[in-house]
């Protein structure tokens, strides 16, 4: 199982709390990611990324394995310890204000 | 016995504040979607029970949150706004064209007797339009298209369709008002629109009387007069006799006319409601002094209600969805402030009491009347 750890607005758009489990198919890249994000939790739809183009908005970020992902191709493989569960991928509110 | 359902959108959530028929006593719930701007919550004329809500973030985007049960749960509904085709630029602050942007929902206006069917004001300006209950979206493209629509520039708070009036007659008639282009009329259903802006003057445009380019800041309709509308405008209150053809200005005897709301009591269409603001550099009630003017005449003059509201060190704004009238009689006047206050009056003006005084900044304020 893949761990993401969302921010808190879309925890309480989602209804769940900070790490959620998801069953990812195939290889674990950001798009399977988030596909299956969505899929689980359709109230997220046009939150992480546009619905249209996949593109992600520009406040959102990636990070994993102390990493910024948020430039990498959504088709890249995600580190071996996220697509195992031992580490998880985070979706972070880019930090804006003071 | 009759209630009222107070439905607050502010910048950190929403709030709904119930009291009965006596306007008295309220409890507060919320916040729902604590955190997330909620531009606006309505109800529907319909089914007084199904609500909707725009709740958006610069973050995470746009989302339209729905109501079976008068807010007591909620549900995500669609969230996918598209504008038909490939839209073209609008001016930006500067006169340079600017690509169309969708950025958020500032108003949903449910239809008067389908509770499925509701409109969505956008910005950047367009009319959405959804007939199952908000699950999804089409764009009523006509009017982003209309050949006016490249001059079209953004106010301060970005180009925003902001008000949506259906008129109650069936007639198919949609007045809508954009901030910086104007009023525009449509009488078939939202396919057809045409600027309705003759009669105003605005001296931020080159062309004082230009067909569009008008900051309309509000625009106000009473159900049993649909044809007589009064609209707050960037500067000067104003009146038209005839659903927009053309218009007069009603500013009388206002200490500034400029502001943001604009609404007319319940039960007597001539009784008309403002709060004016020092100007457009200062977005505060002038003379520190939180007054909202009462015209019983239909405009022109116009009398301070002060009774129950602050009278000394206030520096706050109303906000152009923060007002909102009830169905009793006496008719409720409801509105809600920057500073997070939300006023009631239960005698159409006369007397003042804050139903609650700390909210996060209020962005709209809506009522129900139940019985």
């Amino acid at each position: 199982m893949i761990q993401v750890v969302l921010p808190t607005n879309l925890q309480i758009l989602a209804g769940v709390g900070r790490v959620l489990q998801l069953d990812v198919s195939g290889q674990v890249t950001q798009r399977s990611v988030l596909d299956a994000l969505e899929a689980s939790h359709p109230a997220l739809l046009g939150t992480v990324r546009d619905q249209v183009s996949k593109k992600r908005r520009p406040m959102v970020r990636f990070f994993a394995c102390e990493e910024d992902l948020s430039d990498e191709s959504p088709d890249a493989p995600l580190p071996d310890e996220v697509a195992t569960g031992k580490e998880p991928f985070l979706i972070i509110g880019a930090i804006a204000g003071g | 016995m009759s209630k009222v359902r107070v439905l607050v959108g502010t910048r950190k959530g929403a709030f709904i504040l119930n009291s009965d028929a006596s306007r008295k006593r309220w409890k507060v719930e919320g916040p729902h979607f604590a955190g997330w701007e909620i531009y606006h919550v309505k109800g529907s004329p319909a089914d007084p029970d199904r609500l909707y809500a725009s709740q958006s973030s610069g973050w995470f985007g746009q989302v339209l949150q729905r109501s079976d049960d008068g807010g007591k749960t909620w549900d995500a509904a669609g969230n996918q706004f598209l504008y038909e085709g490939t839209p073209g630029p609008h001016k930006w602050y500067d006169g340079s064209p600017h690509p169309y942007e969708f950025k958020r929902v500032w108003h949903v206006e449910p239809s008067l007797n389908d509770p499925d069917m509701l409109y969505a004001g956008a910005e950047d300006a367009a009319l959405f339009e959804s007939r199952d209950g908000g699950k999804t979206w089409a764009e009523l493209p006509g009017l982003r298209t209309h050949p006016t629509a490249s001059e079209w520039a953004p106010g301060a708070g970005g180009l925003c369709l902001h008000t949506v009036l259906l008129d109650p007659r069936g007639s198919g008639r949609i007045v809508i008002a954009i901030s910086a282009a104007g009023v525009f009329r449509s009488d078939d259903s939202g396919k057809s629109w045409r600027p309705a802006n003759r009669g105003l003057r605005s001296n931020t445009i080159p062309d004082e009387d230009a067909e569009v380019g008008h900051c309309v800041h509000h625009v106000a309709m009473h159900p049993s007069r649909p044809d007589v509308l009064f609209m707050q405008k960037h500067w000067d209150v104003m009146r038209s006799d005839n659903g927009g053809e053309s218009w007069r200005e009603i500013s009388g005897n206002l200490p500034t006319d400029f502001g943001f709301v604009i609404d007319v009591n319940a039960n007597d269409p001539e009784t008309v409601y403002v709060v004016p603001i020092t100007s457009d550099s200062h977005h505060f009630v002038p003379d520190g002094k939180l007054r909202v003017y009462r015209s019983r005449t239909g405009g022109d003059d116009w009398e301070p209600l002060t009774n129950g509201l602050p009278q000394k060190d206030c520096y706050v704004n109303v906000l152009r969805d923060a007002m909102a009238v009830d169905s009793l009689d006496p008719c409720g006047v409801y509105f809600g402030t920057s500073g997070g206050q939300v006023y009631a009056s239960p005698d159409g003006g006369d007397t003042w009491a804050p139903i609650v005084r700390d909210l996060p900044g209020v962005l709209s304020v809506e009522v129900q009347t139940l019985s």
